[in-house]
């Protein structure tokens, strides 16, 4: 079992993203804690990316604002590294294509086993072109996280039957952000990924109030945040972490009730 | 095992999200059905020859060749072609496409504003719907254009994330595209993006060698020494290569936007400074730093300024079949005035970057060799920059 799974284990799962660098590493740090102390089962970390096509503006804005700070891949492996022993949940990153390509894909994926990373989501990656990434992740022990969309119709059975660790489905079509209400047959698509597979399934994109998140936990395993937590971070700044953390409290009180 | 579909040696691929891989897979199926369909054909032909005015010119340039005293100088006149450049023959061939997927409306990038204007032209033609994302950047340097494209009925999106250029409007078409599929094909402009998009553009690009090829047998009874044409993305230099690919005499040449110079950071260069890397969809050569970023790229014109190429043409450059080289804005607009004044044609500022390179070889050329040069698109819509890169205070 992968120290994924622990983050499912008899539990709904509450899936928080931070912009690692955003406003700094510092912060990031104590965002981290946080989220941990206020009931973070796995924790997202975004390696920022010039151009991160996948995202709304708000994810966008955390990206630029780490990029100014100067934040490297090597910065944050180095954060994450200082950090690790700490933050007993699971942990993986997400980030584009190209930043693992470059770091090259082997040397990216022996770092994250060295200091504890547990998986990569990677947006612009699909089924299709996986396997360069699939394979060296595999090495190192780090599970390539697979995506479902509200498109992918015929495709589900195969993405799912070679999902590893966790099965991101992206509620909604568009980019990352929020959304005043989810239309996608969320249920739906997690009874067809059922059918392949149990690997726990959490759902992302325009989950931002607790009642969306509970709904999104209840019909599958877990729920993912992250524009609406970068945007708390996005107006506190250095001041951010405790106020993160309250925001995730009230998220997971809302599981409890459900 | 790497997927194969629509790689050029270890190039190409589909890096795009999920929620558009059923869409690529859908406009490759339909793709591959109509490319052999006689009645799509006839009609396509149709439009390129009654309403694009194709077949564009084959133009012997005899006082350039006497002034520069070496090869003779052929130009391809797509600048003559309707909308004022060669996108024309692409967008005809993706909204008539659309147009028989039920697609009823268009979304599409513009760097110059080249590819916008066409989308929109087609799109009016056609009765759909058109979007275009311009970085904002651009809408500034290429004012009239984007007058153009709401005179054609089209709304422009000024782009202001990122550099606010051409990466930026492909990065915004493309989560426009995610966040609305069912009836809107996205109309890319250049043979670059996930596959099938390098395929088609390219396949619908290709009429320009094949016209050149005819052209040039006709007048010369022979194949042309070498075939030039500026590349960003690549598309108006993919045409003018392919069919001649095959033909290992013919020298293919690809001029690229140096900016300031290779060795500044102010070059759009691709080929020459740029690595292998993933981006907008596909696995390319890329301007970018040591971490991945994409690098801030720069160039005179907006069409060039871009910091990937095509997937094609980075094969064509690791099988050594083409040879790409820089050229800078001093250069270019040394080239565009001069073309202006020897042969009386304004050429677009992107194809003034072949012409410049083509007066750097043609004198070190005999006489009985020939050279010919896309001329990709005419220079109106860039006077009033280059009078300001002149010092001269012009406003449109």
């Amino acid at each position: 079992m992968s120290k994924i799974a622990e983050a499912f284990n008899n539990k709904k799962a509450f899936i928080p993203f931070v912009t690692c660098g955003d406003p700094d590493l510092d912060t990031t740090k104590n965002i981290l804690r946080e989220l941990q102390k206020n009931g973070a089962d796995l924790i997202e970390l975004g390696i920022p990316f010039s151009d991160p096509t996948a995202e709304g503006p708000v994810i966008q804005g955390a990206n630029i604002r780490a990029l100014k700070n100067g934040i490297t891949t090597d910065d944050i492996f180095a954060m994450v590294e200082e950090i690790r022993s700490e933050i007993t949940v699971p942990m993986v990153f997400m980030t584009y294509a190209n930043v693992i390509f470059s770091y090259g894909m082997d040397r990216f994926f022996e770092k994250c086993q060295k200091i504890g990373m547990d998986g990569v989501i990677l947006p612009d990656v699909p089924f299709e072109e996986k396997s360069e990434f699939d394979k060296s992740a595999g090495t190192y022990g780090v599970d390539f996280i697979s995506m479902v969309a509200p498109t992918s119709e015929d495709r589900i059975a195969m993405i799912a039957k070679e999902a590893k660790g966790f099965i991101y489905i992206v509620s909604s079509l568009g980019v990352t952000g929020t959304r005043t209400s989810i239309t996608t047959n969320v249920k739906d698509l997690v009874d067809q990924i059922r059918k392949v597979t149990d690997v726990p399934c959490a759902v992302g994109f325009g989950i931002s109030t607790p009642e969306q998140a509970s709904n999104m936990a209840e019909i599958s395993d877990g729920a993912i945040v992250g524009s609406a937590i970068v945007r708390i971070i996005e107006q506190n700044g250095k001041d951010a972490p405790a106020k993160v953390g309250e925001f995730v409290k009230n998220m997971k009180s809302a599981y409890k009730a459900s | 095992m790497t997927n194969t579909n629509g790689r050029f040696g270890v190039h190409g691929g589909q890096y795009i999200p999920e929620t558009l891989m059923n869409a690529v897979i859908e406009l490759e199926k339909a793709y591959n059905h109509y490319k052999n369909d006689p009645e799509f054909n006839r009609e396509l032909t149709e439009l390129l020859n009654e309403y694009a005015g194709r077949p564009s010119r084959l133009y012997y340039a005899e006082k350039m060749t006497k002034d520069l005293g070496g090869a003779k100088i052929y130009l391809k006149r797509e600048d003559l072609n309707h909308t004022g450049s060669h996108k024309i023959n692409n967008v005809l061939g993706q909204a008539l496409l659309a147009k028989k997927m039920g697609k009823t409306r268009l979304i599409a990038e513009t760097g110059a504003g080249q590819h916008g204007v066409a989308t929109a032209t087609a799109a009016a033609l056609m009765g759909m719907e058109c979007v275009v994302f311009m970085g904002e950047e651009d809408t500034k340097r290429q004012a009239l254009n984007v007058y153009r494209m709401r005179l054609l009925g089209a709304e422009v999106i000024p782009v202001t994330s990122g550099t606010a250029t051409l990466k930026d409007a492909v990065s915004e078409a493309m989560r426009e595209w995610t966040s609305r599929i069912d009836d809107t094909h996205y109309c890319l402009g250049s043979v670059m993006g996930p596959h099938p998009f390098p395929t088609i553009v390219r396949d619908f690009q290709a009429v320009i060698s094949k016209e050149i090829k005819d052209q040039i047998l006709e007048k010369e009874g022979r194949l042309p020494d070498v075939v030039m044409a500026c590349v960003g993305g690549g598309s108006n230099a993919i045409g003018t290569f392919y069919n001649f690919i095959e033909d290992k005499d013919v020298k293919l040449i690809g001029c690229e936007a140096a900016g300031r110079g290779i060795d500044t950071f102010e070059t759009a260069a691709t080929i020459n400074t740029g690595k292998l890397g993933i981006f907008h969809g596909m696995k390319s050569y890329f301007c970018q730093d040591e971490y991945g970023q994409i690098a801030p790229v720069y160039s005179i014109s907006a069409g060039l300024d871009y910091p990937g190429i095509g997937p094609e043409h980075a094969n064509l450059h690791d099988t050594g079949r083409a040879q790409y080289v820089p050229v800078t804005d001093d250069e270019a607009v040394n080239a565009f005035e001069y073309l202006s004044k020897t042969e009386g044609i304004i050429p677009a500022i992107e194809s003034a970057h072949a012409v410049a390179h083509a007066i750097k070889i043609a004198p070190t050329m005999s006489k009985d060799e020939i050279i010919v040069i896309t001329i990709s698109g005419r220079g109106d819509k860039d006077c009033a920059a280059i009078a300001r890169y002149r010092g001269e205070d012009i406003h449109e």
